[in-house]
C-alpha cells in the first residue's frame, strides 16, 4: 500500500537522528571506559586499567552492593504497598474505581525532585515528623537518624515508585477475564484460592513489569541519595556523578556508567522473556 | 463483577482489609503532597508541627524572584522545543515501525524506547561526551538536545498505539481516490492521530519540565527551573520552594483536568457518529 519513497521518508529521519545522539552516545561511554586521564587530561589510550579498579577497589564493590539493596528494598516494599492497592482497585473499588486509579496516578504530576524534598522536610531534626512525635510527647528529643540515612533513601524511592509498580498491575489485572473467576468460583474453589490460581498468575507479568521499572530506576537514582541519603546512604551514581565532576575521571565514570547500562540491559531482557512466558493468551 | 457477591462474610473481611491497605498507601502517597502545600503557608519556615502564623508571605517573595522566573522561562523553552523534536521524529518513528521493513527494525524499536527505562544518569552522560567530542559548549540548546531525544519513546509510542487503532480503510480510500502520499499524510492520517499526539505533547512537556537527571549533566549556564530548586536545596531551604511546587502542581492538575475534558468530548462525539450511522 506504502512506497518505498514514502516508508523512507517515514523510516531514516528517526532513525538517523536516534543513531546519532541515541545510538554513538551509548557507543561512546563505552569506548570512554578504555581510555585514560593522564596529567588531568582525557587521553585515548586504549587500555582494561578502568575495569581492573573497578574489580580491585572495595568502594566500587561495596557501593554497588548497596546500591543494589536499596533498589531490591525499593522493589519488595512497593510491590508490598502496589499490589494489594491495584487487586483491590481492579477486584473491590467498584463505582469509585476511576476516580481511585487517578489518584494513584496524580502523585506522579508532583516533581520528583519537589517530592523528594518534601520528605526531607518530613524527616529533618527541626522536621514535621519530629516536632509532631514531640509536640504529642512521644519523644523527648529529636530522632536524628530519620533523615540522612539508607533509610530516607528506600522510603522517598519507595514513594516515587510505588505509582509505577501499581499501573502495570492494575492493567494485568483489569485484562483478567472476569469469567474465568466466575468459573472458578462456580466450580466451588473458595476466594483465597480462585486468587492464587487465577488471579495472582494472570497478574504476574504486569508484577514483572512493574517492579523492573521501580528496580532498575532506583538502582541509578543519585538526586535522593545526595538530598536526603548522608555518607551511609551514597549509591553507585553519586559516585559516577563525583567522577564526572571534581574528582574528573570520565573514563572511570564512563566504564561503571557502562556496567549500570550492561546491568539494566540484561535485566530488560530477563524481564521480557518472563513476562512473555507468563502471559495469558 | 465484584467477588463478595458470590462469597460470604470471609470474603467481606478480605475487602475490609483491601480498603484499610489502600487508605494507607493513599495517605503515603499524598503525605508529602499536603506538607509541601500545607508549609508553603507556614510563616515559621519549611517544619515544626503544628504550622503556625499562616502566610502569603513565601508567594509574595516567589514572585519578586527574578531567578525562579527565569528558570520557569527557560524550562517552558526547552520544554516546548523538545515536543517539537520528540514529536517531529516520533510520528514518523511510529509511521516507519507501523508500516515499513528495514533492517535493524527491532534494536530500533528497543533503542528509541532505553531511554524511558533507563536511568536519567546513563543517558545524560553519553549525550554529554558526545556533545563534548563535537566540542559543542553546553548551554539550553544541548539540554533541549537531550530531552528531545529521550522523549521520542513517549511520542512514538503513543502514535504507535494510536496507529493500531486507526482505519487503514481510510487511508486507502484516499490513496485510491488519486490523493498523493503527501496529502494523505495531512489529511487523513495526522488529523486521525490528534488525541494519541496531544496526549503525548501533554506527557513530553510535563516529562521535561520536571526533568533532572539528564539535565544536570547538559546545563550551561542557564538554569531550568528543576536544577534551580536544585541548587537552592543545597544552599538552605525556605518555603518558597514550597509555594513554587504547590503553583506547578496547580498548573499540573489544571493540564490533567482539561485532558480528560478533551478525551472525554471526543469520546461523546464519536459515540454520537456511531449512533448515527447505526440511524441512517
Amino acid at each position: 500500500m506504502f512506497s518505498r519513497a514514502y516508508k523512507a521518508a517515514v523510516t531514516i529521519p528517526p532513525l538517523a537522528w536516534v543513531t546519532l545522539f541515541l545510538l554513538a552516545p551509548y557507543l561512546l561511554m563505552f569506548c570512554y571506559s578504555f581510555w585514560a586521564v593522564a596529567s588531568g587530561n582525557v587521553v585515548h589510550q586504549w587500555n582494561l586499567g578502568n575495569y581492573h579498579d573497578l574489580l580491585a577497589k572495595d568502594v566500587y564493590r561495596d557501593t554497588l552492593l548497596r546500591s543494589l539493596w536499596i533498589a531490591t528494598r525499593v522493589t519488595i516494599f512497593a510491590l508490598l504497598l502496589g499490589y494489594p492497592l491495584a487487586y483491590f482497585l481492579s477486584f473491590y473499588a467498584g463505582a469509585r474505581k476511576d476516580l481511585l486509579y487517578q489518584l494513584v496516578i496524580i502523585p506522579l504530576w508532583v516533581s520528583y525532585l519537589v517530592r523528594a524534598y518534601a520528605w526531607k522536610t518530613i524527616l529533618g531534626t527541626d522536621g514535621v515528623l519530629n516536632t509532631l512525635l514531640q509536640f504529642f510527647h512521644i519523644t523527648r528529643h529529636p530522632v536524628d537518624s530519620l533523615l540522612y540515612s539508607p533509610f530516607a533513601v528506600v522510603l522517598t524511592l519507595t514513594h516515587i515508585y510505588t505509582p509505577f509498580v501499581v499501573l502495570p498491575i492494575y492493567a494485568a489485572m483489569e485484562h483478567v477475564p472476569r469469567n474465568l473467576v466466575e468459573a472458578s468460583q462456580d466450580l466451588g474453589a473458595s476466594p483465597t484460592q480462585t486468587f492464587w490460581r487465577v488471579i495472582f498468575p494472570l497478574s504476574a507479568p504486569g508484577m514483572v513489569a512493574g517492579a523492573t521499572f521501580a528496580f532498575v530506576l532506583s538502582l541509578g537514582d543519585f538526586l535522593a541519595p545526595q538530598l536526603l541519603g548522608g555518607p551511609s546512604g551514597i549509591m553507585i551514581s553519586n559516585i559516577v556523578v563525583s567522577l564526572f565532576g571534581a574528582a574528573y575521571n570520565w573514563p572511570l565514570g564512563a566504564a561503571i556508567s557502562f556496567c549500570i547500562l550492561l546491568l539494566v540491559v540484561s535485566l530488560l531482557a530477563l524481564a521480557e522473556r518472563l513476562e512473555k512466558k507468563w502471559s495469558y493468551s | 463483577m465484584e467477588l463478595l457477591v458470590s462469597a460470604g462474610a470471609g470474603a467481606v473481611q478480605k475487602s475490609r482489609w483491601l480498603a484499610m491497605h489502600a487508605a494507607a498507601v493513599y495517605a503515603f502517597l499524598y503525605l508529602p503532597i499536603v506538607t509541601l502545600i500545607v508549609y508553603s503557608f507556614n510563616g515559621a519556615g519549611v517544619g515544626g508541627f503544628p504550622p503556625r502564623d499562616l502566610t502569603l508571605h513565601w508567594y509574595r517573595i516567589l514572585l519578586q524572584d527574578d531567578a525562579i522566573w527565569v528558570s520557569v522561562q527557560n524550562s517552558l523553552i526547552v520544554a516546548v522545543a523538545a515536543v517539537g523534536i520528540a514529536l517531529g521524529f516520533g510520528i514518523p518513528a511510529a509511521l516507519a515501525l507501523d508500516r515499513a521493513d528495514f533492517p535493524g527494525k527491532a534494536v530500533f524499536r528497543r533503542l528509541v524506547l532505553l531511554p524511558l527505562i533507563l536511568p536519567g544518569i546513563i543517558t545524560g552522560l553519553s549525550i554529554l561526551m558526545l556533545v563534548n567530542v563535537a566540542r559543542v559548549k553546553l548551554s539550553l540548546a544541548t539540554i533541549i538536545l537531550g530531552h528531545g531525544t529521550a522523549l521520542i519513546s513517549v511520542a512514538t509510542t503513543e502514535v504507535f498505539a494510536g496507529l493500531q487503532k486507526l482505519d487503514r480503510a481510510q487511508e486507502e480510500a484516499s490513496l485510491d481516490l488519486g490523493a498523493s502520499y503527501w496529502q494523505t499524510f495531512w489529511r487523513v492520517t495526522l488529523p486521525n492521530l490528534k488525541l494519541p499526539m496531544i496526549g503525548a505533547a501533554l506527557l513530553i512537556f510535563t516529562l521535561s519540565m520536571d526533568e533532572i537527571a539528564v539535565s544536570f549533566f547538559l546545563i550551561g549556564r542557564d538554569n531550568t527551573l528543576p536544577l534551580e530548586i536544585w541548587g537552592r536545596l543545597r544552599r538552605g531551604i525556605t518555603p518558597e520552594i514550597n509555594a513554587i511546587s504547590t503553583v506547578l502542581f496547580v498548573f499540573s492538575l489544571l493540564a490533567i483536568v482539561g485532558w480528560y475534558r478533551l478525551r472525554a468530548g471526543s469520546e461523546v462525539r464519536r459515540e454520537v457518529a456511531a449512533q448515527l450511522v447505526e440511524t441512517v
